[in-house]
């Protein structure tokens, strides 16, 4: 493979090696699941653990060890002492391998109900989520939690590795029933959330034994009744170029780049779709109207010593530079004046609680969408659901770990898109302006502008509210009046 | 025509980095870039130049200088910093001077808090800096693997990795209260061989004791000990061999074990990576003082 190509023509493996891919993934899956097990198998079969690692896992196996086999994967995997003592994973950890077609990076996240918060933070960087289920236990109730949160989160692709295959005989049976009883659950779950189906593009079922190594690196011959591909070769050949949004074009302005006054240009990251030099753009929220002059992206050292480029597209890191002198800040959008995106001070979006200390109404926190950072406040909890059963429930309050569909209102207009279209003009954070603690995680859903979902107040409340703001500015309270 | 509109792994990982630091100069009022003069610090610099063009970073670099470097690394920072252009800051402690600290006889574990952790803590206290921005890739050690890539420290520098904030999509946290500060990971997502990889697709200088050469080498338990200069005890000067050695990471020249190479270009540096089975960590001695050691060291500051 590719190690005998780096022995005998290193060059020729280094060119082949500048074009991988890059695939983002996360596993979900209880401890019990043999989740670590599986990520300390990708990563020894793929030779990414050393000797001295290897040697260091082999005397702590005995130490700490929970598996009776020589090495115990999991160790390998989980990072921190008090964890390791605890004999669980606590929190995220990202792990990296890579094979002659893709570079890998795992989110490991534990499965326990406490820790929405984490499948939820790593699966927002992930192409695709491998859900894990015991071939002994089949389909539970985290089960449908992970694969809620998947699709939540927009991840594209679902292999479910039905593991533990040598304990049941590698009976093809049991993953067939597996597989039935989940994709009736994926039904059910695109019903309740009203979703298209092909907004996960592919679901797949993959029966292995991480402990063993079936089908893992190597398709298993314990089970020849199954006919499709090891995890690592679906892994390295599944389509995901066509899971960033080509089309529309988002530019966040980063940052403002004024070097000296004759240089004026505006640092970002490439949200979603393509740009050329010429093309007509619109700033946004302020709808000025301009025409691109330049796209930088020095090519530093190298031979040639090219500066600006004529074509870019997401996720490219470029500094752009317009014909016109328009005033931009860093959170402004640009996107291409063709195909606008609307702005609003209003938006519905499901929101995920983060913190110890529940989501109140009415209290001002501090959102950072892409590079816009603003104040909002939570007008309304729609509904919450229950992530085990679907079910939407009536609350007014969010707590640690739990999902709810909310309105809020913001204090200053924003451009933004809805999640399922771009993930980054449509996903922000929220701060808590005191202990400035990230809270939640916002997905939008609807920028709608705000005049035809607002409340109707009655003369009362309206004048209520303009008293306090005459007589109490310190409180800072916010109009309800209509602006005409 | 999708598939030309495709950014390769290496341009994926450079495109984020660029995000972070232009993150950073954009939310902190005082950042600062650590250097240490190795391979990651390079291609971080190399970022930088990148992400602020045809403008220098907007922040300085930090060397917290433990006078026990190799020549060759003081002799490349100044060359670098100088042909850049970019602003640099040297620490290093006073009271370690004073102290004359000196790790072939105080140890290992006594230099390294003295020199370069202490040092770190002044030279973050004095610069008053609210954003430090470090080299450090998660693929390098278990407990870097949790950390976030603003990774908060409270007001005596301390990292909780209890109490991390969530990091979702790229969107980052930098809020924090005065006395606080972000330690921030530009290079999280790198492993390794991506480093090598980008160094040599983008031509970046580094500093030539990564690449073999006949140097004087003394076995200290074990290690692979390279005499530098007439500090080195003469009772192990003595013992020195040439032997044609290479660095797979940087540090103070008495704590940092040569590995036996032919290595003399980059395909050859990375080819011997590809197929050697041991992690560059090996060669650093602070690592294998005790199980789970950068952890208390990380919690202690270090970092």
């Amino acid at each position: 493979m590719s190690k005998n190509l780096a022995a005998t023509n290193i060059e020729q493996y280094l060119k082949e090696h500048e074009n991988k891919e890059l695939l983002r993934l996360i596993t979900c899956g209880s401890v019990d699941d043999g989740k670590s097990t599986l990520i300390g198998r990708l990563l020894y079969d793929s030779k990414t653990i050393l000797e001295d690692q290897l040697i260091a896992v082999k005397r702590e196996s005995k130490k700490y060890g929970t598996s009776n086999e020589e090495i115990d994967f999991a160790l390998l995997v989980d990072g921190l002492q008090s964890e390791r003592e605890q004999g669980i994973t606590i929190d995220v950890a990202y792990r990296f391998f890579s094979t002659d077609r893709r570079k890998y990076i795992i989110a490991d996240t534990p499965g326990h109900e406490q820790y929405t918060r984490n499948m939820v933070t790593g699966a927002s960087t992930a192409n695709l989520a491998v859900i894990l289920i015991d071939a002994r236990k089949g389909v539970l109730t985290q089960t449908k939690r992970h694969t809620y949160i998947a699709s939540l989160l927009g991840i594209k692709h679902i292999v479910v590795a039905i593991n533990k295959m040598d304990i049941v005989g590698y009976s093809k049976d049991v993953y067939e029933n597996i597989k039935k009883d989940y994709l009736q659950i994926y039904e059910k779950l695109t019903k309740s959330l009203k979703k298209s189906k092909d907004s996960i593009h592919t679901i797949d079922f993959i029966p292995i034994s991480a402990l063993k190594g079936d089908n893992v690196v190597q398709k298993s011959t314990n089970m020849q009744w199954y006919e499709g591909k090891a995890l690592l070769e679906y892994l390295d050949t599944i389509e995901i170029s066509k899971d960033i949004n080509q089309k529309d074009f988002r530019f966040p302005v980063q940052y403002v780049n004024r070097p000296n006054l004759d240089f004026r240009g505006f640092a970002g990251t490439i949200a979603s779709g393509s740009v050329k030099v010429k093309d007509e753009i619109t700033v946004l929220p302020s709808g000025k109207k301009s025409r691109i002059k330049e796209i930088i992206l020095p090519s530093i050292g190298s031979s040639s010593e090219l500066v600006s480029i004529q074509e870019a597209f997401a996720p490219m890191a470029i500094t752009l530079t317009l014909e016109d002198e328009i005033d931009i800040s860093r959170g402004d959008i640009i996107a291409h004046s063709k195909d606008c995106l609307t702005t609003s001070d209003s938006i519905v979006a499901m929101i995920v609680w983060m913190d110890e200390k529940p989501l109140e109404l009415g209290v001002e926190y501090e959102i950072k969408r892409a590079t816009t950072s603003l104040n909002a406040i939570f007008e309304e909890i729609i509904f919450k659901k229950d992530i085990n059963s679907w079910e939407e429930i009536k609350t007014d309050s969010l707590e640690l770990n739990e999902i709810g569909k909310c309105r809020l209102s913001l204090t200053k207009e924003i451009a933004c898109d809805p999640y399922n279209k771009i993930k980054g003009t449509g996903s922000f954070i929220v701060i808590d302006k005191i202990t400035n603690h990230t809270v939640a995680a916002g997905l939008i859903i609807d920028a709608t502008n705000s005049d035809k979902k607002k409340r109707v107040y009655t003369e009362a409340e309206i004048e209520l509210n303009r008293y306090i703001r005459k007589h109490f500015p310190e409180w800072r309270c916010i109009s309800i009046e209509e602006k005409t | 025509m999708i598939d030309k509109k495709r950014l390769s792994h290496l341009k994926q990982l450079e495109a984020e980095s660029i995000y972070i630091l232009r993150e950073v100069a954009a939310q902190f009022e005082n950042p600062v870039m650590m250097y240490s003069i190795g391979k990651d610090s390079s291609v971080m610099l190399h970022l930088a130049m990148k992400a602020f063009f045809p403008g220098k970073p907007p922040f300085p670099l930090l060397h917290v200088d433990t006078l026990w470097k190799f020549k060759e690394m003081i002799e490349f920072r100044d060359k670098r910093v100088k042909e850049l252009g970019v602003e640099l800051i040297v620490h290093t402690n006073p009271e370690g001077i004073k102290m004359n600290i000196n790790p072939f006889v105080h140890g290992s574990k006594l230099h390294t808090d003295i020199m370069k952790t202490q040092a770190l803590k002044q030279a973050l206290n004095r610069g008053k800096f609210d954003a430090v921005i470090g080299g450090a890739r998660r693929d390098e050690e278990k407990s870097r693997a949790k950390e976030r890539i603003f990774s908060f420290r409270d007001k005596f520098h301390r990292w909780d990795p209890k109490n991390q904030r969530p990091e979702l999509w790229n969107i980052y946290n930098t809020k924090i209260n005065k006395g606080e500060s972000v330690r921030v990971f530009p290079l999280s997502n790198w492993t390794e061989l991506d480093i090598w990889q980008y160094i040599y697709l983008e031509n970046i200088p580094i500093v030539p004791l990564y690449f073999a050469k006949e140097r004087s080498i003394v076995e200290i338990e074990g290690a692979k000990i390279m005499v530098d200069d007439e500090r080195m005890p003469i009772h192990l000067r003595k013992k020195a061999k040439i032997e044609k050695v290479r660095f797979r990471t940087l540090g103070c020249y008495p704590l940092t074990g040569a590995i036996s190479s032919n290595a003399q270009t980059l395909p050859e540096i990375i080819q011997e990576m590809l197929l050697s089975r041991n992690s560059e960590r090996e060669g650093r001695i602070i690592d294998k003082d005790q199980e789970g050691s950068m952890e208390k060291k990380k919690i202690e500051g270090y970092f």
